[in-house]
């Protein structure tokens, strides 16, 4: 059984139960804040709502380090009162439209409760049931009783759940990666200079991890995130060669995605670290999506940045599930490869 | 120069994997240079003339790109056949049948899963490389490993074809204007960037770090000159492009000036551009910091992001005679 203990279940469950809308971290970084004080040389909340945290080695020749994981989650905006408790919404950040009918949601700072509701089975034709359900067509439906407004977030109202050797909840993409940084802080190497950037709005943009970088101006980072595992089998049969990632994999090193071509000396360097420490780990498979990574590297005059993806199932969707152990490999992976990071790493030329 | 050429365009380095035709580049200019440097991202900066400019000297940064598009293995099968996603701009028409080589040497071909209709063209997601492994075990390429068009270099006098001429020939324009700028009064970066094709994200963080006074790019640009092409003026053999705008860049109005007077007054033959789609490393240079006057010499190319892209010499050698009448006096905006 991995080493993930009962108060990292009970972080993790906090944070994935907590509404963080991009552009409405409030409630996620309260929690994160509590957690990362006791920890930190310095701690800020910078202009976008990101929080920025130092903790200084004590060693020579130090390299100066920026970790990097979103706050926010996808979710929903409300957009017009229809009146009886009726409003249309519109999505923040990448949803399928497909897979909401039929889905609760919690409304505004005081989670109200609600439904995205659809006509039922009895009164709609063949027809209408082999096409998809617009956006423009569906409301989130609170009932008279309900306070919202216009402007007010909503998210999936999904439960953090342990089933076995998994976890289901919402918001895993990213609070899996908030609880990694904040056990990283914890256990912070004297041979670096960590800075830390808990950032906002990724989901529609990467939009607070571009001024996080351009404050600390680090020698290198590392983006920790949460990506898909789309490993099932396929059902016409033969070989799934489409997967990203795969679940029980460990944590899942990026070389290529649409925002970054990943520095190869650190993807090498992660590599090998896994090798020797033994942490099983994988390449995501190159493709398009992206990670805080494309906002970092391309921050000032450079920096040379990696991301590592917790892989999980149904990501963006009413429900996630990744697996424990892939949370512990992926803790366990970049945490040994602080330890060994030396000025040497970045004295050769990029290859 | 051909030969130079020749070396250039048949170096891999897709985007992000620069290293290769760093060393070819850097083995030329390190002689004719007054510093050389790399940075984070893998530009490979070469100053020339004074470090320290006066009222005078200007601080000028000329970008050329030196990565290609290319191709990324993405799962090797069971049976050792590699699945994969491309590097910036490549067509799947001009993927069948190729031949590609991967940064690690290793050659590979490129065929698809049959096709519903025999001329259809295949998608991506259908292809595949063989570098003629039997499984998954005995394939010598991993996940993540890059790969770019093998193609050798073609002379046909005037003409000339290789697969990443785009950007090789703005590196050989950039490295033979080095070569003829005897002396300068002005503090001049060539900046052989890196990761050009996925984003022009290597000319962002060299200008963000040169900040410089004044800066464009050297880069191929379409072609209007060939059977049913339409309503784009530019012709091989006409001389090198001044770009007025782009898809992503309008070129600023003083740098237009300074290139048209400097080419006229130098009998340079030239040709005005005006490109609706896509950009080049000018349009990162333009939008740096506080903003900088940029614009563009362009080499007219045709078949661009094919694996036989064609320029003409006399464009390649004039393009070099405007660079260096650029650069050898001081500039007044």
């Amino acid at each position: 059984m991995p080493n993930i203990t009962e108060k990292q279940f009970e972080l993790l469950e906090k944070l994935c139960n907590a509404s963080a809308v991009s552009g409405d971290e409030g409630e996620v970084r309260k929690i994160i804040l509590e957690e990362v004080k006791p920890h930190a040389d310095t701690v800020k909340v910078d202009a976008l709502g990101n929080v920025l945290v130092t903790k200084n080695g004590s060693g020579e020749k130090r390299v100066k380090v920026m970790l990097d994981c979103h706050m926010d989650e996808v979710g929903f905006m409300l957009v017009s009162d229809e009146g009886d408790g009726l409003y249309r919404f519109e999505l923040v950040g990448g949803i399928d439209v497909r897979q909401l009918p039929g889905k609760q949601v919690l409304v505004g700072k005081d989670k109200i409760p609600g439904v995205i509701g659809a006509r039922p089975i009895h009164l709609t034709t063949t027809e209408e049931r082999r096409k998809k359900i617009p956006l423009d067509s569906l409301r989130i439906d609170i009932g008279p009783a309900g306070k919202a407004k216009p402007g007010d977030r909503a998210t999936f109202a999904t439960r953090f759940k342990r089933v076995g050797p998994s976890i289901m909840a919402k918001a895993i993409d990213n609070r899996l990666g908030c609880v990694i940084l904040i056990d990283l802080l914890k256990t912070a190497p004297a041979n670096v200079d960590l800075c830390l950037s808990f950032s906002v709005q990724e989901e529609i943009g990467l939009r607070g991890a571009k001024v996080a970088a351009f404050h600390f101006a680090p020698d290198m980072a590392i983006a920790i995130d949460a990506t898909p595992a789309n490993d099932l089998p396929l059902h016409e049969g033969g070989e799934n060669t489409f997967y990203n990632t795969k679940l029980g994999g460990g944590p899942a090193i990026y070389t290529f995605d649409a925002g970054t071509l990943n520095d190869p000396r650190l993807i090498r360097f992660l590599a090998q670290t896994g090798d020797e420490a033994k942490i099983p780990y994988q390449f995501r498979q190159p493709g398009g999506g992206g990670t805080d990574a494309g906002a970092i590297h391309r921050s000032r005059s450079g920096v040379p940045t990696v991301s590592v993806s917790v892989p999980h199932r149904y990501t963006h969707s009413a429900i996630s599930l990744a697996r424990v152990d892939d949370w512990d490999n992926t803790l366990a992976l970049i945490s040994a490869a602080l330890k060994r990071i030396t000025p040497e790493l970045l004295q050769t030329d990029r290859p | 120069m051909k030969q130079l050429l020749q070396k250039l365009t048949e170096t891999f380095s897709p985007s992000g994997y620069e290293a290769a035709i760093r060393e070819v580049i850097r083995a030329e200019v390190e002689p004719l240079a007054d510093e050389i440097r790399v940075d984070a991202l893998g530009n490979l900066i070469v100053r020339k003339g004074p470090s320290t400019g006066s009222e005078q000297a200007k601080k000028i940064m000329v970008a050329a790109h030196m990565d290609e598009i290319g191709l990324i293995a993405s799962h090797i099968d069971e049976n050792g056949f590699i699945r994969f996603t491309t590097i910036g701009g490549v067509y799947p028409q001009m993927l069948m049948g190729a031949r590609v080589r991967f940064y690690n040497g290793i050659p590979g071909i490129l065929y698809t899963e049959p096709l519903d209709a025999p001329t259809d063209t295949p998608s991506i997601e259908k292809m595949f490389i063989d570098v003629g492994a039997k499984s998954r075990a005995d394939c010598p390429i991993k996940i993540g490993e890059v790969a770019a068009f093998e193609r050798p270099f073609l002379d046909l006098g005037d003409r000339l074809v290789a697969k990443s001429m785009d950007d090789r020939i703005g590196c050989l324009v950039a490295i033979e204007a080095l070569r003829a700028l005897k002396s300068t009064p002005n503090e001049v970066y060539f900046v052989f960037t890196t990761q050009e094709e996925v984003g022009t994200r290597g000319a962002e963080t060299s200008a963000f770090g040169l900040d410089p006074d004044l800066g464009f790019s050297l880069d191929v640009t379409g072609w209007g000159d060939t059977p049913g092409r339409k309503h784009f003026d530019i012709a091989l053999g006409k001389g090198p492009a001044i770009k007025i705008k782009d898809g992503g860049m309008l070129s600023d109005p003083r740098i237009i000036q300074w290139m048209v007077k400097t080419a006229e007054a130098n009998g340079i033959p030239y040709q005005r551009e005006v490109l609706l789609g896509g950009t080049t490393d000018a349009r990162a240079m333009q939008l740096v910091r506080a903003g900088v006057p940029v614009g563009c010499i362009s080499i007219p190319c045709r078949y661009v992001h094919s694996p036989s892209e064609m320029v003409d010499y006399n464009d390649v050698q004039n393009a070099v005679k405007l660079t260096v009448a650029l650069l050898e006096n001081s500039v007044e905006l």
